[in-house]
């Protein structure tokens, strides 16, 4: 009996001591090593990106065409899943061990970077360089900067969130789209008396429901009102526009105005999407990029031309610009101050090769709007000019690109937010008390 | 006995490869204590050290004493995590030692069907939690789901977006995983029950239902005492299901102390708070194993069973 208890014993120490000595050899040899350092032919850059499709092939294809051009300084890319690498990119960065270019959304995210000296201050650059820099939207530097400097290059394309509409369902009831915040709520009850969700909202990943509050707060009060809690200003929340903004919506959530079960639904899933094309629910806000994956789904409701769009309407009364919008005003790509001179060197040439021609066309190839002034003249001869139009219009006309909040916020604050817009939304908080939980961490 | 030079000569080695393997062995247990140290002990001293810093995980570890204690102390959300989590465990020990015993008793039986109803039994445990979670995920759907499609009224709750709903159908998906392996437990248990027991109460004239509470269940007592062990303890630590069913929402209303703990530490970027946290589910967790091995009379390798 003893015996076979001890040799079970050995083997599970045999078993388990292999591969601890196998992870230990590993860190051995290969832990201090920084990747891309000098290795085989010549210096090389890293470069980690997203490994969505059809994404994925252009970002690839650039650094390609970079690679062929410049043979003596290379880049290695390396791809990542999107939410495994917002939490790889963090780790790799907090171990010294990042790419040359880093790859990112800007805003709070690369005020962290910077405030723990991670990446490369780019403002003098690009004042070396201004043909690199004017040649894009102004609006998309905004989520570059940190205190009055330019950390990442912008690159990609733009993405508003905006209000989409099922035509059918809206001819089905007779109505109109609406012009303003009285005539969402009056095409609730028509909708929700024909067995029609108004809207349609993947309420489970949070960030959805903020897109609500990110336009109301902008048409109520300005863009003034979140520049204050940006600004880290002292109870910027309980500005009355606020009080006002968490009203209206609590408003619109009592009247039913999304669909039930709307808190169980996940964007991840497209299932928020899917509402919209089944004709289960008439309106949706969302992100641009939901335009392209509800044509490749949705069957004939985009190319049969059953989907509308249209920029989020005023509110009776209120002071901000209705050409405002807010979303991604671009993606960023930075520098990290760990890397060696010769590799930033390559980076920097990289930039000023960011969104050439090919890649401009490639991106409205898949329905999107690069960041460059002037991309418009590429879309006459795509299948979705006109929505193309439509976005490039919202782009460029913008009085203020806002970043969405839980990018420009620090990771910290973004989480109290999102937290507390799920509870708001729930009906479990008042909007006093999401005021004053969101005024607990400003600055944070 | 003619062979006793020869014998001598046999027992010295004999005894001398004895005290070897005794060493042997005594150094075999190393490279398990080195992992065990490596990846469980020094990474909880981490964790201490890190509860009484400021880390957001990228910057500089700075020391701030007690503040990331005082941070998680006074939030009101731990006390709603640590409830959720008592909930969540008290509920799935409810449904699941019960039922489990249940099964257990009955695929003790030696008939043929039964062996072949434990192997289908069996089935759930073999998927992973996050299979699991998205299956049931969009099962629940209130609009795709199985009660939309199969057009059921009663099936088409919204399931994961109130919160009470969403608390049960943590309970009984983690309970849908678990009952068979518990089950599994209670059967050996109940295997081990002597035959005579039973036929003695047999011929003092018990019935199916005395025998039970009579001589199966406080037969069991340790066995339910491991089951409810594993219980408890893996509850404590459940993350994986409840993050990709409901990632802890509506609002709070599912959001247990290991999904604090990664909301803080990864989401959040606070790693000192998250450390706390880590800390305290730490010490629950011993609390309450050493509690129930003091429920078990603190001396559970003894056993009742004859024979042993």
């Amino acid at each position: 009996m003893e015996s076979r208890n001890t040799s079970r014993r050995t083997f599970l120490s045999l078993s388990m001591g292999l591969p601890l000595g196998a992870a230990l050899a590993a860190c051995g040899s290969s832990g201090p090593t920084r990747p891309g350092g000098a290795s085989g032919g010549g210096t090389k850059a890293t470069y980690w990106y997203l490994s969505t499709q059809p994404q994925e092939g252009i970002r690839t294809a650039a650094m390609e065409r970079f690679n062929k051009a410049n043979p003596n300084g290379q880049i290695a890319g390396t791809t990542f899943q999107n939410d495994a690498y917002k939490t790889k990119i963090k780790t790799a960065i907090g171990a010294g061990q990042a790419p040359t270019i880093i790859w990112g959304w800007g805003g709070g995210g690369l005020r962290s970077y910077v405030q723990a000296g991670q990446v490369e201050d780019l403002t003098s650059w690009f004042g070396q360089n201004a043909a690199v820099k004017d040649r894009l939207f102004p609006s998309s530097f905004g989520a570059a900067t940190v205190d009055g400097k330019i950390y990442a290059m912008p690159c990609e394309t733009v993405q508003p969130i905006v209000l989409y509409y099922n035509k059918k369902l809206f001819e089905q009831i007779g109505a109109q789209p609406p012009q303003s915040w009285g005539d969402i709520m009056d095409l609730v009850p028509k909708f929700n008396a024909k067995g029609i969700a108004p809207f349609s909202l993947g309420g489970q990943s949070r960030w959805t429901n903020m897109m609500w509050l990110e336009f109301l707060f902008d048409r109520i009060g300005g863009s003034e009102v979140f520049q204050a809690v940006f600004d880290g200003q002292k109870d910027a929340w309980s500005n009355p526009a606020a009080i006002d903004a968490l009203t209206k919506m609590q408003a619109l959530i009592k009247a039913n105005g999304f669909i039930k079960g709307f808190s169980s639904i996940t964007a991840d899933s497209n299932a928020d999407q899917a509402l919209l094309y089944t004709g289960k629910a008439a309106m949706m806000l969302h992100g641009g990029w939901t335009y392209g994956s509800m044509s490749t789904d949705g069957g004939d409701f985009v190319s049969g031309g059953s989907l509308g769009y249209m920029n989020f309407p005023p509110v009776d009364g209120g002071k901000g610009d209705p050409s405002d919008t807010v979303g991604n005003p671009g993606q960023y790509m930075s520098i990290s101050s760990k890397a060696s001179p010769e590799q930033k060197e390559i980076a920097k040439k990289f930039f000023a090769s960011v969104l050439s021609d090919e890649e401009v066309k490639a991106w409205v190839g898949i329905g999107s709007v690069p960041i460059v002034k002037g991309a418009d003249s590429a879309f006459g001869s795509s299948k979705d000019a006109e929505w193309l139009k439509f976005v490039y219009g919202i782009a460029s006309n913008a009085k203020t690109f806002a970043q969405s909040w839980d990018q420009a916020l620090s990771p910290t604050a973004a989480e109290v937010l999102l937290d507390n817009i799920a509870k708001l939304f729930q009906l479990s908080i008042s909007p006093q008390q999401f005021t004053s939980n969101m005024n607990a961490v400003i600055g944070k | 006995m003619t062979a006793l030079p020869t014998s001598h000569g046999r027992g010295a080695p004999q005894a001398g490869t004895r005290g070897a393997r005794n060493g042997s062995l005594a150094w075999l247990t190393v490279p398990a204590l080195l992992f065990f140290v490596g990846f469980g002990v020094v990474p909880l001293i981490g964790v201490l050290a890190l509860s009484f810093t400021t880390w957001d995980g990228i910057g500089d570890i700075r020391f701030s004493g007690f503040d990331s204690w005082r941070a998680v102390l006074t939030d009101p959300g731990l006390p709603h995590a640590l409830w959720v989590t008592f909930l969540i465990m008290a509920l799935s020990w409810l449904v699941q030692t019960p039922a489990s015993i249940l099964l257990g008793v009955f695929l003790a039986g030696a008939q043929r069907y039964r062996a072949l109803l434990s192997v289908l039994y069996f089935i759930p445990l073999l998927l992973s939690s996050a299979a699991i979670a998205i299956t049931y995920k969009a099962l629940l759907d209130p609009n795709f789901g199985l009660g939309a499609g199969l057009k059921i009224g009663l099936l088409t709750q919204d399931w994961l977006g109130r919160p009470v709903l969403a608390v049960s159908v943590v309970v009984f998906v983690v309970s849908w995983q678990f009952i068979p392996f518990h089950s599994l437990i209670y059967q050996g248990g109940v295997r081990q029950i002597p035959r005579s027991m039973y036929e003695a109460a047999e011929l003092d004239g018990a019935g199916r239902i005395r025998k039970f509470f009579s001589i199966t269940l406080p037969q069991l007592k340790y066995t339910m005492i491991t089951s409810s062990t594993l219980v408890v303890v893996g509850s404590l630590t459940f993350f994986d299901l409840i993050f990709v069913l409901t990632a802890g929402g509506p609002g709070d209303a599912t959001r247990v102390l290991a999904l604090d703990m990664y909301k803080r530490g990864f989401q959040a970027n606070l790693m000192g708070p998250a450390s706390a946290i880590a800390l305290i589910l730490v010490f629950v967790g011993l609390a309450l194993s050493l509690l129930l091995r003091r429920l078990g009379g603190g001396k559970s390798d003894t056993s009742q069973l004859e024979g042993a």
